[in-house]
């Protein structure tokens, strides 16, 4: 079978700023990869150029395929790409959960993708989808809080309903941007273990970025690891050693002193909502 | 390093505050010169103060003689307000997304907008003028007045609260694969709906005070009597139609105070 994620000769850039050079990544079905790299290594974009969130260069952009059909290329995301992304689930940073919705209702979005536009427009989820939804939700160990509202819950929870969004989706692929950036370590490892498990149960093609070289060497296979926008290391998670880390990450740390200072939200590129785009 | 910012002269310092002078002598010279184009003529207060106070005599007091048909003719008006604020916020929501600028290109949100100020800088008892010409005397001219100045007004307070939400939940609904539609109904509207409700029960409230003056171009309710009652010189009658419309009016804020808070 062919590869779940292709990847050609990507280039995006912000600005003035290149963030990504000519990128090539192919992911095989059923691999968990780990995607690590410094703080503006062009992790997260990539990520987020692979589920039609962000769109590259219209000159010399390149091209992303995933599950064989073309997300975007040479800076024109496919027509399709709606129906692309109910098999692509994606996991925020910030979990990206709707706060004034329920538990529940939130996992239900998961379902938009696959049910007719008028009954997802008007909210009428039929009992097989609520099924799913709560079964999604007890997988993340979660079902007790189903009617509670999303603001509610804390960190770690909220990311979990996230991945029970991405489960109730039954996303063929799920991409997962620093999922645990932002949580406590035993909430982190949990997340961690839970997106293990379904990429070894389901057999779902997991991508994740990581902040944390550790977590990608515990739970990853395949580790991808990039510097200022170039792919510098794709391989075994083992085999990641103390040497090319400090290379990895030193060297960055002594370009920008600041980089690791500044919060990572300021450094993300503004997110415009322009529908009429996508 | 050297530094990049110079401390500012004396030279600097002279000029802004010659500028400073400049634009408060200005800001006199236009108060005069409205002094005179509004007429202003406060010993006339003075002057005439036996006058007013006879005036005001003849407002005590109040006649309540015919306060069914003052009740009845306040409902009409706050009937006249409900109507036309309903309708105003039913067309507000999808022509307040349409003027917002991370929802939609500028060349949807921009004419859109012009429209919605159009709506908007010309007052209600104008258009409820034009709307008894065109459907004749009665409340029904007073709801539409209302309808359109209100549909200006929250189109552009409705726009400003879709403007100012997080984009991460409507990115999050973006990822399952849902419509353009679908982003707005479960990523936008969920984050705006408390700023909606709170705006439109103050439009409602300032409604129900407009729509006491649009009776007075004939487009019903209390204003209708109010006119005829000022015309006639029955002040006593006045008096009673203002403490009906001050108690009502106060009665519907204290309600919708109420029902705000629920909401925030």
């Amino acid at each position: 079978m062919s590869a779940v994620i292709r990847v050609e000769s990507l280039n995006k850039t912000f600005g003035r700023k290149q963030a990504l050079f000519d990128l090539a990544l192919s992911v095989e079905p059923g691999e968990m990869v780990a995607l690590i790299g410094a703080s503006g290594s062009g992790k997260s974009t990539l990520l987020r150029h692979v589920a039609g969130l962000a769109c590259c260069d219209r000159s010399g952009g390149g091209s992303i395929q995933v599950l064989g059909r073309e997300v975007q290329a040479a800076g024109r995301l496919n027509g399709e790409v709606r129906r692309l992304r109910a098999d692509i689930g994606y996991i925020f940073q910030q979990f990206n959960l709707v706060g004034r919705l329920s538990v529940l209702q939130n996992v239900l979005l998961g379902c938009l993708g696959r049910m007719p536009r008028w009954r997802g427009t008007l909210g009428l989820f039929n009992a097989e989808e609520k099924q799913r939804a709560l079964q999604a939700l007890a997988r993340v160990g979660l079902a007790d809080l189903a009617q509670q509202r999303a603001s509610t819950l804390s960190g770690g929870q909220q990311q979990r309903v996230a991945i029970a969004r991405a489960l109730c989706q039954r996303a063929k692929v799920i991409l997962a941007d620093e999922p645990i950036a932002s949580l406590d370590p035993e909430s982190a490892r949990k997340v961690m273990q839970i997106l293990a498990d379904i990429n070894r149960e389901d057999g779902t093609t997991v991508v994740v970025t990581l902040h944390q070289v550790d977590y990608a060497m515990r739970y990853c296979q395949r580790a991808v690891a990039l510097k200022a926008g170039r792919i510098h290391y794709d391989g075994a998670a083992a085999e990641l050693h103390a040497n090319f880390l400090n290379d990895l990450y030193g060297a960055e740390l002594l370009d920008e002193p600041q980089s690791a200072e500044k919060p990572r939200r300021a450094r993300k590129p503004k997110v415009p909502l322009a529908l009429a785009k996508a | 390093m050297t530094t990049l910012t110079t401390a500012p002269t004396p030279d600097l310092i002279a000029k802004r505050s010659w500028l400073q002078l400049i634009g408060w002598g200005l800001f006199f010279v236009v108060l005069a010169w409205s002094w005179q184009g509004a007429e202003m003529n406060p010993l006339a207060l003075i002057r005439d103060s036996s006058n007013m106070a006879t005036f005001a005599a003849d407002f005590f007091p109040p006649d309540f003689s015919d306060w069914e048909l003052y009740l009845k003719e306040m409902i009409v008006t706050v009937q006249i307000a409900l109507w036309g604020t309903v309708l105003a916020i039913v067309l507000a929501i999808p022509l307040g997304i349409l003027c917002s600028e991370n929802i939609v290109p500028w060349w949807v949100y921009q004419p859109i907008r012009r429209v919605m100020d159009a709506c908007r800088s010309i007052n209600e008892m104008v258009f409820a003028m034009l709307f008894v010409v065109a459907v004749g005397l009665g409340p029904f001219a007073g709801v539409l007045a209302l309808f359109i100045g209100t549909t200006g007004v929250l189109a552009k307070l409705f726009a400003e609260a879709v403007e100012a939400i997080d984009p991460g939940p409507v990115e999050g609904v973006r990822a399952t694969g849902a419509s353009a539609l679908q982003e707005v109904i479960y990523g936008v509207i969920p984050q705006v709906l408390p700023l909606w409700i709170s705006y439109s029960l103050y439009r409602f409230e300032s409604n129900v005070r407009s729509a006491t003056v649009v009776g007075m171009v004939g487009a019903g309710g209390i204003g209708v009597i109010l006119w005829e009652a000022i015309r006639g010189f029955q002040f006593a009658q006045t008096c009673a139609l203002l403490i009906v419309i001050i108690l009502v009016v106060s009665l519907l804020d204290i309600i919708s105070q109420r029902l705000r808070k629920q909401f925030i």
